[in-house]
Parts: C-alpha cells; sequence; structure tokens
C-alpha cells in the first residue's frame, strides 16, 4: 500500500499552462485505496479542469498503473484521446507515474506526491521506483525520476561522471540525467532541463508518516511549542 | 577581494593548481612542493577528498597554505556533507581566510578507498552554488538572517569532453546563473574537443571565465587509463603514441602540457593545473609555454 497527496490544484494548473487538452488517468490500486487515485479524483479533476476551460479529451482508470503489461493493454483501448491529448494528467503514486511516461510518448503530470510506503511495501512488477519523497519532481524531469535513477539523486542535471549514457558508478549503469535528457529531448521540452530544481524540503517526507499524523511525535512536539 | 577574482575580472590570464592534502598529518612535503612553485600560481586549489580517498581535510590544508600568503580555492563537494555542514564549513572557512570556493557534486562514495561509506548529496552543485550565493547575501539556507556574512568568490566545474555536449552545455549555463564566477575544466588533450566547447558554451550566452584543465601524463599507460575510466577525457591515440615512443616519457608529458596550453591559451581565460604530485615539473611546463 503506498500512500500519496494530492498535489495542490495551483501547482497542477501551473503544469498545464501550455497545454489546452489533457486526458486525466486515474489508479485504482493502493492510491484508490488511500482516496487520492480512483474514479472519483479523476471525475473531481476532470471537472476542475473542465471548469477552468481545458479540454479533457478522455479519462480512464486502471487498476495498478505500476503494472506496465496491464496499463499498457487498458490505454491502447484509448489511444486515439490519447494522441489527441497535450499531455496526461496521472493520479498515482510516483512509480504509476514514471510507468506512464515509459508507455506514452506525450508529457505525464503527476497529480500527487508520494509519501509512504504505508505500512507494508507495496510490490509492483517494473523497474520504477518512487523514494515518496514527497515532493514529486516528475513534472520536470520527463517521467523519469532523478532521486531514484541518479545514484547521487542530483536534482540538477548529470554530475561530471556521465558519459555517452552511462554512470561513473557501475559499468552498464545508465545516467539518469542522461534519460531524462533524451526524454525531454524527445518530447520537445528541453527547456525543462533548465528549471532550477531547489534542494528538497523533507517536510512531507520524514519517517514517512504523513503531516497530520504525526502530532504524537516527539519532534512535533518540539515544533508546536515554538 | 582575491587575487583570482581580480585577475579574471580584470580579463588577465589566471593560473591555479592543485594541491592534495596528505593522507595522514605529515604536511611538510605537500607544503614544500607547493611553496617552491608559489610565485609562478595565482591560488592553489586544494581537492576536497578527491576521488572519495579518505584525506585530510581541504579547510585545515587550506589554512596552512593562506597562513604561508598563499591564496587557495577551496574546493568543496556535496558528498560529504549535509546542508547544515556545508553551510557551516563555508562560514569556517571564510573566517579562516579563504576567499575562492569551488562547489563540486564529488565523486560517488564506492569509487574511493572507503567504498563502504554513506553517501550524502544532499545538495547537488548547483544546489551549493545558490547556498553560497545565499550566505554571501546575510542569510542562510532557511533564510534566518547571519551575524555577518562572506563574500565568497565561486566557481564550478566543466567537461570540455562531455558526450552528448548539450546537457553539460545546458547544465553549465545554470551553474552561470547560480553564481559561479568561473570555470575549471577537467583536463583536456585534444585543443579541438575544448575549441568546441567554448564556441559551444558562448554561443550559449555563457561569458563565465574559463581555466583550461591540464594533467600531466606520466606514462602511456596512465593516459590509456584515464581515456577509458574517467568520464569526458579523450586522449586522442596520436597522443598516446607519442607518450609510449618517447625514450623520456617524463619530458614527452611535460612538453604534451604545454602545447595543449599553447593551443587553447587564446580561447580561455587561464590555466588550472593538475600535477598529482608532479609539482616540481610544473615550471618545466609553463617554461615552455608562450604564457
Amino acid at each position: 500500500m503506498i500512500l500519496s497527496e494530492p498535489k495542490s490544484w495551483e501547482e497542477i494548473q501551473g503544469y498545464l499552462e501550455n497545454d489546452n487538452s489533457v486526458f486525466v488517468l486515474g489508479c485504482g490500486g493502493c492510491d484508490a485505496a488511500t482516496g487520492d487515485g480512483g474514479a472519483e479524483r479523476v471525475t473531481d479533476l476532470s471537472k476542475k479542469l473542465t471548469e477552468e476551460g481545458w479540454k479533457v479529451s478522455g479519462t480512464r482508470v486502471v487498476e495498478f498503473l505500476c503494472n506496465k503489461a496491464l496499463a499498457g493493454m487498458k490505454l491502447a483501448r484509448v489511444s486515439e484521446q490519447i494522441e489527441q491529448s497535450d499531455s496526461l494528467l496521472v493520479s498515482c503514486c510516483g512509480i504509476g507515474v514514471q510507468a506512464v511516461s515509459k508507455l506514452v510518448d506525450k508529457q505525464v503530470h503527476p497529480a500527487n506526491d508520494t509519501i509512504s510506503m504505508g505500512d507494508f511495501h507495496g510490490t509492483w512488477p517494473s523497474e520504477e521506483t518512487c523514494k515518496r519523497c514527497g515532493e514529486c519532481l516528475l513534472e520536470y524531469t520527463g517521467g523519469i525520476c532523478p532521486l531514484t535513477m541518479c545514484i547521487k539523486g542530483l536534482l540538477n542535471g548529470a554530475c561530471g561522471g556521465s558519459y555517452q549514457g552511462k554512470c561513473e558508478v557501475e559499468p552498464g549503469r545508465p545516467c539518469g540525467w542522461e534519460l531524462i535528457y533524451q526524454r525531454l529531448k524527445d518530447i520537445g521540452r528541453l527547456d525543462l532541463l533548465e528549471q532550477y530544481n531547489p534542494p528538497k524540503t523533507r517536510k512531507k517526507y520524514e519517517f514517512g508518516v504523513p503531516v497530520e499524523e504525526r502530532s504524537s511525535l516527539y519532534w512535533a512536539i518540539e515544533a508546536e511549542e515554538e | 577581494m582575491s587575487i583570482l577574482q581580480q585577475k579574471l575580472e580584470a580579463g588577465e590570464f589566471a593560473i591555479t593548481c592543485e594541491a592534495g592534502p596528505p593522507k595522514g598529518v605529515d604536511v611538510e612535503g605537500e607544503l614544500h612542493e607547493v611553496e617552491e612553485i608559489s610565485d609562478l600560481i595565482d591560488a592553489f586549489n586544494v581537492t576536497d577528498l578527491q576521488s572519495s580517498a579518505m584525506r585530510m581535510s581541504s579547510v585545515a590544508m587550506c589554512r596552512l597554505l593562506e597562513e604561508r600568503d598563499l591564496e587557495t580555492v577551496y574546493q568543496m563537494t556535496c558528498r560529504d556533507r549535509n546542508r547544515l555542514g556545508l553551510q557551516s564549513s563555508l562560514l569556517g572557512a571564510w573566517v579562516l581566510g579563504m576567499r575562492n570556493v569551488l562547489a563540486l557534486t564529488g565523486d560517488y562514495t564506492t569509487l574511493g578507498d572507503h567504498p563502504q561509506a554513506k553517501p550524502v548529496f544532499d545538495l547537488d552543485s548547483i544546489q551549493l552554488l545558490e547556498t553560497i550565493q545565499t550566505l554571501n547575501s546575510g542569510e542562510d539556507l532557511v533564510g534566518n538572517e547571519l551575524q555577518g556574512s562572506p563574500q565568497f568568490f565561486a566557481g564550478a566545474a566543466a567537461n570540455p569532453g562531455a558526450d552528448p555536449l548539450e546537457p553539460q552545455i545546458i547544465k553549465s549555463r545554470m551553474k552561470a546563473q547560480y553564481g559561479a564566477k568561473f570555470f575549471q575544466t577537467q583536463a583536456v588533450y585534444d585543443p579541438e574537443i575544448f575549441a568546441n566547447f567554448i564556441e559551444e558554451l558562448r554561443s550559449a550566452g555563457v561569458d563565465t571565465p574559463v581555466m583550461v584543465g591540464i594533467l600531466p601524463l606520466k606514462s602511456a599507460g596512465m593516459a590509456r587509463f584515464m581515456d577509458s575510466n574517467i568520464a569526458g577525457v579523450v586522449i586522442p591515440d596520436s597522443v598516446i603514441k607519442e607518450l609510449s615512443d618517447a625514450s623520456d616519457t617524463v619530458r614527452k608529458s611535460l612538453e604534451i602540457c604545454a602545447r595543449v596550453i599553447n593551443d587553447t591559451a587564446d580561447l580561455c581565460e587561464g590555466v588550472h593545473l593538475m600535477p598529482m604530485g608532479w609539482e616540481r615539473y610544473v615550471p618545466d611546463i609553463l617554461s615552455q609555454t608562450n604564457l
């Protein structure tokens, strides 16, 4: 069970600034269970988008977007609608967003911040991983996570150890930022490579516990006293 | 204002040289080597656990040089300290006399002699540059006011041999935007690659001074190793052949360094020497150049 929190509507609007037509995709797995993915959220997002002047080209809820084989089959049925969209807005954990990004050649916008594995590890059949940082950057990195795909977790481009697409650390290991660069180039968004990503605040990340559940923790008491 | 800053801002050609702190506490050897060539060098870059090998701290070595009136470039990597440690070290370094700082990501821990060490990388090189700018402005990273602020002259690394080059140019432009006032490059052996990098950098609108990286190849074997194992270091076959054919490898190596300097000096604003224990040959290299 992976827990996510919805990103603010303002943040999502910012992502969609240059898009007219958006396909809204939700996850029926963990995110449905925690109320941040599923049909209800997809309906809610679509309604808001329409109200604010976007064209919603289609919607879909797929059980476990992290399962690329399954998601690929389901998305194939709506490929025409996706083709007509400028981008996809995906309400899921970071793994699902990355999986969808591999399946479509459109920009994929994350609608949530993934904050925790919950009580136990979920399982997923693909190589995409998510560090539950709570400040999802997939919007700016072509749907490829720099925290997990770059061994140093760098947020602003490759280090000097990247060469011909490979990482300095192990032979054969791809450089995550090279993958991001290629992906952004492919979807015509190289401008995003110059977006400055500030240091993570870890405000939603500590112990993997959502903010509202932290009141009993010692550090929260200390913080409240101030 | 540091000598390095004065020179680069005045458009004068600057020369920096690396000085590596020892593994241990016997500093006299390195200090002697450095003092011998100090008349030729504007500032000494003191490495920060270069190649992730545990050594004496950069800040301590910088201080020893500053005490001898030798200017330093304090190298700082993001590998071993989080944002608390980095900011704290920067403030300490300023108080101890360091004025120039080179902001680096740092090699990964497993490449060094303590592969078991926990890698930090809380910040990356661009965030570190931004952190230096923030401290310079009188605040820490969360906006608390500082009691007295530093005025560091910050620089960054660049890799002319990066492949592909485009993201390297984009990152260099970001580094300049976030406070890099000079670039020191990875070792260069092919002037054409360097010329192409400078052309791309300048046409991307980056006019930050660049200091070309010069590292003497001690043997043909070292050249082959570096060519295949160090990211972005490209050594032409002709250079490797020159070394393997030479009867006096040292002479040939120094000659190659001087030639690269001569072939690149007009394209850039300075030279950054990385002698790797060959500090004593620095005068030989420089005397063979047109500088």
